[in-house]
């Protein structure tokens, strides 16, 4: 099956007043249609910049590199116009602020009815009929009455709902959720998480979960790309990778989180603070916080090697030498 | 609803009488309705009502809900920036009766962190001023060369160099901003320390630095803390017990271990059922029942038990009244009148003590 | 990273240790990359060496009224380095660039005043207002409301007429007014600062309320406060020039930028565009002038713009 989304080489780069910020420094990777991929990494990793940039969304003083193909065509290349039509009807985005996408002066009906008689020519009556439709989907109370309302009047997690409805009207065969949950409570956090799984499996989509959460992607997500200063560090099945991670900052990272069927004395910590990334180290942008760096490879930057059980991975040192290590360790 | 607590039995020796005693604590705000005429009468808005709990010196209380479940605003109660009704009772005095001057100089023993690291510090002063000031409120008349001294200490104490002291805090990352906030609320040495969600707004590997620098704290200093935070993963891990907050009102309390291994309130039960586990085995094998529904607007609260109109097992007479506090375990305590039946849809021991 | 924790005894002296870029010092540098604000402010730079300087270099009292121009002014009072009249003479024959220097520097006198006034008083009003909140605030909004509902101007010209024409009233009556709106600025601004953690943090920590308003409120407000300042400025300037220009401003021997645009504009069919071309330049100059730097200092000192 060919890839849905191939992603190669991608560079991002923002011109500041205070010199450029390397966001987004050679990331590579596929998407199989159906496919759930989590894009994991701490703030300034790249990980949302690396959606923005294939969706044509970056910010003005943004420019980004690279190839990004989605149906046999280059999306870096595309005029605005062809990428909105894209974006409108194959791949959708929602945000971790549901207000970013949402017109506070607009009611919900209009806003939604607007995208399709604009991009699949319904009357204004089927379009109100299919929101509502859409609505009832993401299981909003009442819809058909609420569909009518603005979006102040709405909570936090019934906005996500909203924009999840808003997002998926198009039946687009790719959705990119940015950070979806962050800002909400964790029980409704666990009711909109469980309302994208279901809607995956009805609707057979494909879906880039960006997130910083471990736990949410452990119980969503087929495949894992950490990623650390705008690189990829270690990338595969999820199952393989949270069981049996071999990058330093996988591992640091995974046993940093604290967890709740656990009780542990001291948590293991990544020690220093995430790189600043107008001054990014020349080699690994992880070595000056890896706890297995090794003197002498201050400046040379890993190739991302694709291991014989299915994962990819960027790091000097062998998995053999990590895993020795690691038992060395404390 | 008053139910006196019992000495604590997990609680670390000291001192017999809690170092902070909570009693029916009560917060309400005056709401001006939208668009009223400026006569209309304000509606209130309870945002925590009726909070009873013990902190004994040099333990750590966890204080979990989710948003608009009052945790904040409880914090706020006891160090007093928003007024409250009820007893706040620290080494035994009331602070809720002292006089504003008397107040304002108790609040040396009681320091607060915040959530946001940057916007608690002030953007014009140097680190320095910054670490130093409430030693200088309290005690305007130290010496130079202490202040620094004491600065140096605390900044050191944190894990920070003391040679940043001239700097300013938009040149430091989140987590050294959070901790420079931390060597300020640790200068004067004080006997209580309130954490507001002091990691949320940080990275996960920076979040574990904080988490295990306050465990330090607790350990080195013996400072009593309560912690509050919406994430019942990171409160676990720092405290010894944990409140469980849902609108204002308390649904359950217990140690940390007892808690997270037989919940006995439905809110608890749905909360820990939907905290995700980084792991995926165990994610996707584990049942993840989701609590329906939305948090009802505090302006009008469901009357009796608040937590009636999402829980699974609520009855007619939980409408009644409000369910008090029972004792359902060792120094175990939960808010519902069925605590003793299982839940429907969550399972006894959901997030297991593996 | 710089975080581990070095056993470092003996403290250095405060002074040697590394020095932090403070906000201001990051505002300095974005505007001096701002170049229509950096040429700005040496243009007003000079116009305040002509204003305070160009007494030195003027050949003529400002005041003297040479008889024998008068009426052949447009042949005989043509700007010129021979007869030492720079600018030219005025319709009574005097001096028009000593006229045209006491002029520029009273109206950046007024503006500056005005602008000084309202940085003082309307900070620390619109700062207490705002901190202290309820029905303190309330009371002291109110008021500023009903002093702004006033017609200033009309209230400005019954004073002048009614306590006659002089400096002092106008200087007066500009101060009056010129706080209004910079405190609601300034309370607004309070409002948000006033719910951000630092202040939080110091009320918790036992500070005493006046000394959050003048350490934590008032040096955050300073951003706000020195941009509104700055377009505050040209605004006196043109109100003290609407006044002189009705006629009711200074009075004569001393005149204002405004009275000699007034005179120059009468006298403008009378082959003397002279009169009102200097004055009218140094107007325009200083109002352009303040207003670059206006924007400039707004667009360095709002942090959003980074």
């Amino acid at each position: 099956m060919a890839a849905l989304l191939e992603i190669e080489d991608l560079h991002v780069t923002f011109a500041t007043g205070d010199g450029t910020v390397n966001a987004v420094n050679g990331v590579s990777f596929a998407l199989e249609e159906g496919e759930t991929l989590a894009i994991v990494g701490e703030s300034g990793s790249g990980k949302s910049q690396t959606a923005y940039a294939a969706m044509g969304l970056l910010a003005a003083n943004g420019r980004a590199r690279g190839r990004v193909r989605y149906g046999g065509r280059d999306l870096l290349g595309l005029p605005q116009r062809e990428l909105n039509r894209i974006r409108a009807k194959e791949i959708a985005m929602i945000f971790q602020d549901p207000m970013t996408s949402l017109n506070p002066y607009m009611r919900v009906s209009e806003q939604m009815a607007e995208v399709l008689t604009l991009h699949k020519g319904m009357s204004r009556r089927e379009a109100v009929a299919e929101s509502v439709r859409m609505l009832d989907l993401v299981r909003i109370p009442d819809a058909k009455a609420r569909v009518h309302d603005y979006p102040h009047q709405f909570s936090g997690g019934m906005r996500q709902r909203i924009m999840i409805a808003m997002a998926l009207l198009c039946r687009p065969k790719l959705l990119i959720a940015d950070e979806p949950t962050t800002a909400l409570d964790v029980t409704v956090q666990a009711q909109i998480m469980k309302l994208l799984g279901d809607i995956r499996a009805e609707l057979g989509t494909a879906v880039i979960l960006i997130t910083h959460d471990l736990g949410v992607v452990a119980g969503f997500c087929d495949r894992t790309l950490v990623m650390y200063g705008g690189q990829i560090m270690e990338e595969g099945p999820t199952t393989l990778l949270f069981e049996r991670p071999t990058h330093p900052y996988t591992l640091g990272l995974l046993s940093a989180v604290p967890r709740i069927d656990r009780e542990d004395e001291m948590l293991l910590t990544i020690a220093g603070d995430p790189p600043d990334m107008s001054r990014l180290p020349p080699g690994c942008p992880f070595f000056p916080r890896c706890a297995y760096a090794v003197p002498g490879n201050e400046t040379r930057r890993p190739p991302l090697v694709t291991l014989p059980d299915g994962r990819r991975r960027a790091c000097n040192l062998s998995v053999e030498e990590i895993l020795a290590r690691r038992e060395a360790m404390p | 609803m008053t139910v006196p607590a019992k000495a604590s039995a997990t609680a670390p020796a000291g001192p017999d009488r809690p170092i902070l005693e909570v009693r029916d604590l009560r917060v309400t705000f005056a709401i001006r309705p939208r668009g009223a005429w400026p006569w209309t009468p304000w509606r209130s808005l309870r945002a925590v009502g009726g909070v009873s709990f013990d902190l004994h010196a040099g333990e750590a209380l966890g204080i979990v809900g989710e948003s608009g479940s009052g945790k904040s605003t409880l914090a706020r109660a006891i160090i007093g920036t928003v007024p409250s009704e009820g007893r706040i009772l620290f080494e035994g005095e009331d602070l809720s009766r002292l006089p504003p001057e008397a107040r304002r100089m108790r609040r040396r023993d009681i320091q607060m962190i915040f959530q946001d690291p940057l916007a608690a510090l002030n953007p014009r002063m140097t680190v320095g001023d910054i670490v130093a000031e409430p030693l200088t409120t309290h005690f305007p008349k130290t010496p130079r060369a202490e202040v620094r001294r004491r600065v140096a200490e605390a900044l050191e104490r944190v894990g920070l160099l003391p040679t940043m002291i001239n700097r300013y805090p938009h040149e430091f990352s989140g987590g050294q901003c959070q901790r420079i906030g931390i060597a300020r609320a640790l200068i004067l040495r004080p006997k209580l320390l309130l954490c507001d969600e002091p990691v949320s707004a940080l990275d996960v590997s920076v979040q574990a630095q904080v988490v295990n620098l306050l465990r330090e704290l607790r350990r080195d200093l013996g400072i009593a803390m309560l912690f509050i935070a919406h994430d019942l993963s990171v409160v676990r891990h720092v405290s010894d017990r944990i409140l469980v907050m849902y609108l204002g009102r308390l649904m359950e309390i217990a140690p940390s271990r007892e808690m997270v291994a037989h919940p006995r309130h439905p809110y608890t039960q749905a909360l820990i059922a939907s905290v995700p586990i980084p792991d995926p085995r165990r994610e996707k094998a584990r049942p993840r029942p989701v609590l329906e529904g939305e948090l009802p607007s505090p302006l009008a609260p469901p009357s009796g038990c608040v937590f009636r109109t999402r829980c699974p097992k609520a009855r007619p007479d939980c409408a009644a009244e409000v369910p008090p506090a029972f004792p359902v375990g060792p120094d175990h305590r939960a808010a519902c009148l069925y605590w003793d039946e299982p839940t429907p849809l969550f399972a006894e021991t959901p997030a297991g003590a593996a | 990273m710089a975080l581990t924790t070095d056993p470092l005894d003996p403290l250095p002296a405060a002074a040697d240790l590394p020095q932090g870029r403070s906000l201001w010092a990051d505002a300095r540098r974005r505007f001096f990359r701002n170049r229509a604000a950096t040429v700005s402010l040496v243009v007003l730079g000079l116009i305040a060496i002509f204003a305070f300087g160009g007494e030195l270099v003027a050949q003529y009292e400002r005041d003297t009224i040479d008889f024998t121009l008068i009426g052949i002014n447009a042949t005989k009072g043509v700007p010129s380095f021979a007869t030492g009249h720079y600018f030219g003479t005025d319709q009574e024959g005097r001096d028009l660039f000593a006229r045209t220097v006491q002029g520029t520097r009273l109206s950046l006198l007024i503006g500056i005043v005005g602008s000084l006034v309202a940085v003082v008083v309307g900070t620390l009003y619109g700062a207490i207002a705002g901190y202290v909140g309820g029905r303190v605030d309330s009371i002291m909004m109110r008021i500023v409301d009903i002093l702004l509902s006033i017609p200033f101007m009309f209230v400005l010209i019954l004073l002048l007429v009614m306590f006659g024409r002089s400096l002092l009233m106008l200087f007066i009556g500009i101060g009056l007014v010129s706080w209004l709106s910079m405190a609601r600025i300034a309370r607004g601004q309070t409002l948000s600062i006033k719910n951000k953690e630092f202040v939080e943090a110091a009320i918790a920590t036992g500070v005493r309320p006046l000394t959050i308003i003048l350490r934590h409120i008032v040096p955050n407000l300073a951003g706000v406060v020195v941009v509104y300042a700055t377009l505050l400025i040209p605004e006196m300037i043109i109100y003290e020039s609407f006044i002189s220009f009705l006629g009711l401003g200074v009075q004569e021997p001393n005149t204002s930028l405004g009275s000699l645009i007034s005179r120059g504009a009468a006298q403008i069919g009378n082959g003397v565009p002279w009169q009102l071309g200097f004055p009218l330049f140094f107007f325009v100059a200083m109002l352009f002038a303040f207003y670059f730097v206006g924007d400039g200092l707004r667009d360095a000192l709002d942090p959003k713009d980074r």
